[in-house]
């Protein structure tokens, strides 16, 4: 087996043993027309439908539960193939299961013989929750930018009403990874007695002055755009290239510079003919971040991305919990905590993720911090499975 | 057991500067006292190795039910996950190899991955009745600062170190002139990562100009366990103290 390959996702195809098989997303409508959701940031919205998928059998005391949080670009198709990928118009998903599913599944780290997983698609997305391409009912047009501004404490108090729908009272353990992982923290702050273990990959207490840039520049190209419309795009073009300009930018913030040498080198793209000279795709790189860009805006809404990115940045567990102290926000934490960071990840750096783990320290709270060895940068926690695999599945289990 | 003195060193030689040479023949005569000694001493017979340190049933033994216990350096986590299991304390390690850490989140043992030398700074007072330092003292950059930190965070502090005035460690050193390489310090001068040798007494000396006090003192010598004794600055191959500020 190729070296540089051992560490790449499995995947099982949907009729093997170790796959939750074909699934089907579910959707609650949460918050009812005749009542609205109170957003952080001023507002309320309604109604909210939420979109999720599930899998596993919920044990008779609802005391199995996994929650996993999504990442940015993420949703809730965690695990397995989509049932309705066509229907749905999400084509994409033909040709892959879920993003984690070499993780979840039966047998696997995080086991659906014995837990009952839940992941649901976040307040603002493109994939069924309601979100900024949903219809405003006060206008009978998709709401663009008059969609209100939402934060990560409004998607965790929706998660819990989620929660609260399938009568659970308290999950034996949220995950997440990145934006993921900061809902994870957050719903062992807001809810701490709901909350027996949370995981927070790669992940920190808040975004970098470095991740606030980034971000800027990502919603600078779809802003900017000249078929943005003011995020009216609906019925025309969209701001396809705005768009992919936002997600390369942010996709070489996944990578680290050791696994591009890696993966690219500066090898020119197979066809390329070795003379250089004009502005086409020519090295590997480029073409690799031009397929990541062209196949993002397939699958994602600029106006999503944009309030979505917002939301990162708005988030800091210190400002919310703690009067600006980290250390003073981990003293409400009840929860058995496990936060992991990678080596090569510098999004969400080893020291700032490591930082707070030393908050709990501070605020006498037992926790567990790990900084895994990889090359794969901010994205490790999607690639090196079997090391984040073992970290999950000892942690579930103690 | 018979009492040995250690071999006699006139400290005159060690403080009177104005002696510029080692008078003829001390050399010798030293290394034929301790090679005599050597003579006289059982070998150390060939121990199986075992997955739990000699240490670890004397720890389980100190620490009360229920305490809280900081492990720096906790390795696999091992030991905090037996006193966890055994005895239901509420433990935390620190580990700065990632596969030894992997294997405590596997035990389900709390443990943070870092390097004990950054410190305890971000350990609040008191924080622990324990605190356990097993075989890493003589590793750290600030051994005593490390010390002092421990029983800041902790009420109580068990430390375990190869005692390096072990006999065999000083033949070694006089008679063969060599930086001893034993089965307790088994590296070459160049691989090792005791950078900071140190003896019992050396220990012993600290606590009592930082007045701490040792509680209690167990010996490890040629396979045995017994407390602390007074000529074991020479004998014990290795040691384990408990201290209290």
């Amino acid at each position: 087996m190729d070296p540089a390959k051992k560490d790449e996702p499995r995947t099982t195809p949907p009729d093997a043993p170790g796959s939750v098989g074909w699934t089907e997303a579910q959707s609650k409508c949460l918050v009812p027309a005749d009542s609205s959701l109170t957003l952080e940031l001023g507002g309320s919205i309604s109604p909210v439908n939420v979109e999720y998928e599930i899998y596993g059998s919920l044990s008779p005391h609802k005391d199995n539960v996994v929650f996993i949080t999504h990442a940015l670009s993420g949703d809730a198709h965690v695990a397995g193939w989509d049932r309705r990928a066509v229907e749905a118009g999400r084509a994409w998903r033909q040709k892959k299961p879920g993003w984690w599913d070499a993780i979840v599944g039966p047998g696997k780290a995080i086991d659906t013989n014995r837990l009952f997983v839940i992941c649901p698609n976040v307040l603002g997305g493109c994939y069924g929750t309601t979100g900024p391409s949903s219809i405003d009912p006060s206008t009978e047009k998709p709401y663009g930018l008059r969609f209100p501004m939402v934060t990560v404490g409004d998607w965790v108090n929706l998660h819990m009403r989620l929660l609260d729908a399938l009568g659970i009272n308290r999950v034996q353990a949220v995950v997440g990874g990145s934006l993921g992982g900061q809902q994870a923290l957050e719903m062992a702050l807001a809810y701490p007695d709901r909350v027996e273990r949370a995981v927070v990959l790669a992940a920190s207490a808040r975004l970098s002055v470095q991740g606030l840039a980034f971000n800027a520049v990502g919603r600078y190209c779809i802003l900017h755009d000249p078929n943005f419309a003011s995020g009216d795009y609906y019925d025309g073009e969209g701001p396809g290239a705005g768009l992919a300009g936002a997600r390369m930018l942010a996709h070489i913030t996944y990578l680290s510079d050791e696994g591009m040498h890696e993966k690219f080198g500066r090898r020119l793209q197979d066809g390329a003919n070795g003379r250089p000279g004009g502005f086409g795709i020519e090295f590997a790189v480029e073409s690799y971040l031009d397929y990541q860009g062209r196949a993002f805006v397939e699958r994602f809404d600029a106006n999503s991305y944009l309030y979505i990115t917002r939301a990162m940045d708005y988030y800091d567990a210190a400002a919310a919990w703690g009067g600006g102290s980290l250390t003073e926000a981990c003293r409400r934490i009840r929860a058995k905590m496990l936060i992991v960071s990678f080596d090569s990840d510098w999004l969400y750096p080893p020291e700032v993720c490591k930082e707070l783990a030393l908050a709990m320290t501070q605020a006498n709270r037992p926790v567990t911090y790990a900084n895994v060895p990889s090359h794969y940068g901010h994205d490790s926690f999607l690639v090196e499975t079997a090391k984040v695999g073992r970290l999950l599945r000892g942690f579930l289990a103690g | 057991m018979t009492q040995r003195p250690p071999p006699h060193i006139d400290p005159h030689l060690i403080t009177d500067r104005s002696v510029e040479r080692l008078p003829q023949g001390l050399f010798e005569q030293r290394a034929a006292e301790l090679s005599r000694l050597l003579a006289t001493r059982p070998q150390a017979p060939d121990r199986p190795p075992t997955a739990t340190r000699w240490q670890d049933e004397i720890i389980a033994r100190e620490i009360p039910k229920g305490a809280r216990v900081l492990d720096l350096g906790c390795g696999d986590g091992a030991l905090l996950e037996r006193l966890m299991r055994e005895l239901g304390v509420r433990g935390q390690g620190l580990e700065i190899d990632p596969e030894a850490v992997f294997c405590c989140v596997e035990r389900g043992v709390p443990v943070i991955q870092t390097d004990v030398d950054e410190g305890l700074r971000r350990f609040p007072d008191q924080a622990f009745d324990v605190v356990v330092l097993e075989e890493t003292l003589q590793t750290l950059a600030n051994p005593r600062e490390m010390l002092a930190e421990m029983l800041r965070v902790g009420r109580r502090g068990m430390v375990s170190f190869p005692n390096f005035s072990h006999w065999r460690v000083l033949v070694d050193l006089v008679a063969n002139g060599r930086m001893p390489v034993t089965e307790w310090l088994p590296y070459q001068w160049y691989e090792t990562a005791n950078i900071h040798p140190f003896t019992l007494q050396d220990l012993l000396d600290w606590s009592r100009g930082s007045g701490v006090r040792v509680v209690a003192g167990y010996a490890y010598e040629n396979g045995a366990v017994r407390t602390l004794g007074a000529d074991d600055n020479l004998h014990a191959e290795e040691v384990l103290i408990v201290v209290e500020r």
